[in-house]
């Protein structure tokens, strides 16, 4: 399978990228990694007149400390994510979501911030993301601004950025000594999940303190299981208040239905998947 | 038509080439390398595998364009002076092909997963040939292939089954 024919441009720098969108108008696409645009492409879902390639703009790659918290380069591959010592340190629950993400080959070529722009509803970075308040950096031609992470997600493969403009990084708030994990429920290696829960915890003395835990495919966009991160909060980290507190993951969420489990099966599934993660999270 | 310059298998090219050209049909349509395979085109079965800078990456989800600058090694740069790469010789050795295409990826990804982790468990191999799929469902003898290539496990005197 071979993509409609397209102009193409790599620009090295954001600002230029930014006029080359603007002088494509509706007719450019943004590619970074291109482990889902160019699928897409290829089957001809899609046929853009112009591609616009941030695969040569370096200030877009890399892991940095930024006082309380680390910004990640939007076009920094997951491969990079996967082994960086600020990330794991910091927002562990990122490392341990990519450590899961498709295949080797794609960690190398796909990019943090490419997967996050776009906003597969069973992409495995969202629901991290949520989690950890990460606020999102878009960059336009009027200047840069920051959505927050509860406003970045709108729809199926729809996020804030608007026509025009950029993702160029993202900041997650440090939480250092947090626990924290990935739970991926999948029938088949290297596939996206059926549901899947990213859980950090912070535990004193045995006691759930603070807790975050982000859902993914229970819905057009992740979301915050936010009953169950209060529910959490001042129990014991044992399998009874946990299983107590995950029983409510499920609530407010509106799953699909397709041939891997109809929407009440997912909402299951939700918590007990929230209960392992959790538990796994908090070193249990 | 966009201009490219890259090296491959240690040779450097200049080619003008279609923006939407992937890279695996530069590699056999353009370069006649056509040791590297396409198998399911939908960047899902890694037979398409190949080094981009030293990293694996399925070939089948790379413009050639976006190579441009970058060394490439394909199956075909493996071999030096007539004399197999060792992870060529394992699979050899063990048997680790039936059918033979999903190899070529295979060997490419497994070369990867030792230069991340000289000495995986099994579990480790299994894993970072995850993006591999073998539709004879050999993999039995891939996952030994490598740990032979490894150092972690003896080459196998004798083969079960072996048609030699």
């Amino acid at each position: 399978m071979i993509p409609a024919q397209f102009d193409y441009v790599a620009p090295s720098t954001v600002e230029e990228a930014l006029a080359a969108l603007a002088e494509a108008g509706d007719e450019g696409k943004i590619i970074a990694g291109g482990q889902s645009l160019l699928p897409v492409l290829r089957m001809r879902l899609n046929a853009p007149e112009k591609v616009i390639d941030l695969g040569r703009i370096d200030a877009l790659r890399g892991v940095r400390d930024d006082g309380d918290a680390i910004v990640i380069g939007a076009m920094t591959s997951h491969a990079d994510v996967l082994s960086n010592a600020l990330v794991r340190d910091n927002a562990f629950v990122i490392t341990k979501a990519v450590e899961q993400l498709a295949d080797p080959q794609v960690r190398h070529r796909g990019t943090f911030g490419g997967a996050l722009a776009h906003a597969d509803p069973a992409g495995d970075l969202g629901a991290p993301a949520l989690a950890l308040d990460a606020e999102f950096v878009i960059a336009g031609q009027g200047g840069s601004r920051t959505v927050a992470a509860d406003d970045f997600f709108v729809d199926l493969f729809t996020t804030a950025i608007e026509d025009g403009e950029i993702l160029t990084e993202v900041r997650i708030p440090k939480r250092a000594g947090w626990g924290a994990h990935y739970e991926k429920f999948v029938r088949v290696a290297h596939q996206w999940p059926i549901v899947a829960v990213a859980a950090a915890v912070k535990v004193d003395g045995g006691t759930i303190s603070e807790a975050r835990v982000g859902l993914t495919n229970m819905g057009s966009t992740p979301l915050r299981a936010r009953s169950v991160e209060q529910a959490l909060v001042g129990r014991p980290a044992t399998d009874e208040a946990v299983r107590a507190a995950a029983a409510s993951a499920g609530e407010g969420t509106n799953p699909p239905s397709d041939l891997n489990g109809d929407a009440d099966y997912r909402k299951h599934l939700a918590t007990v998947l929230t209960r392992r993660a959790v538990l796994a999270a908090a070193g249990g | 038509m966009t201009r490219i310059n890259l090296t491959v298998d240690g040779d450097t090219y200049s080619d003008d080439v279609e923006p939407r050209m992937l890279l695996v049909h530069y590699l056999r349509e353009r370069l006649g390398k056509t040791g590297t395979v396409v198998g399911c085109d939908t960047s899902n079965c890694g037979a398409c595998t190949v080094h981009l800078d030293g990293h694996s990456v399925k070939s089948c989800n790379v413009l050639a364009v976006q190579a441009d600058g970058s060394e490439v090694t394909t199956i075909e740069g493996l071999a030096t002076d007539g004399e197999l790469h060792p992870m060529q010789a394992a699979f050899h050795e063990c048997h680790a092909l039936q059918c033979g295409y999903c190899t070529p990826g295979m060997i490419m990804q497994a070369i990867d997963v030792l230069n991340d982790n000289p000495k995986p468990s099994e579990e480790e191999i299994r894993v970072g040939l995850e993006g591999n799929l073998c539709r004879c469902t050999g993999y039995h003898n891939i996952v030994r292939a490598v740990q032979v290539a490894s150092g972690q496990e003896p080459k196998p005197a004798s083969l079960e089954g072996s048609a030699s």
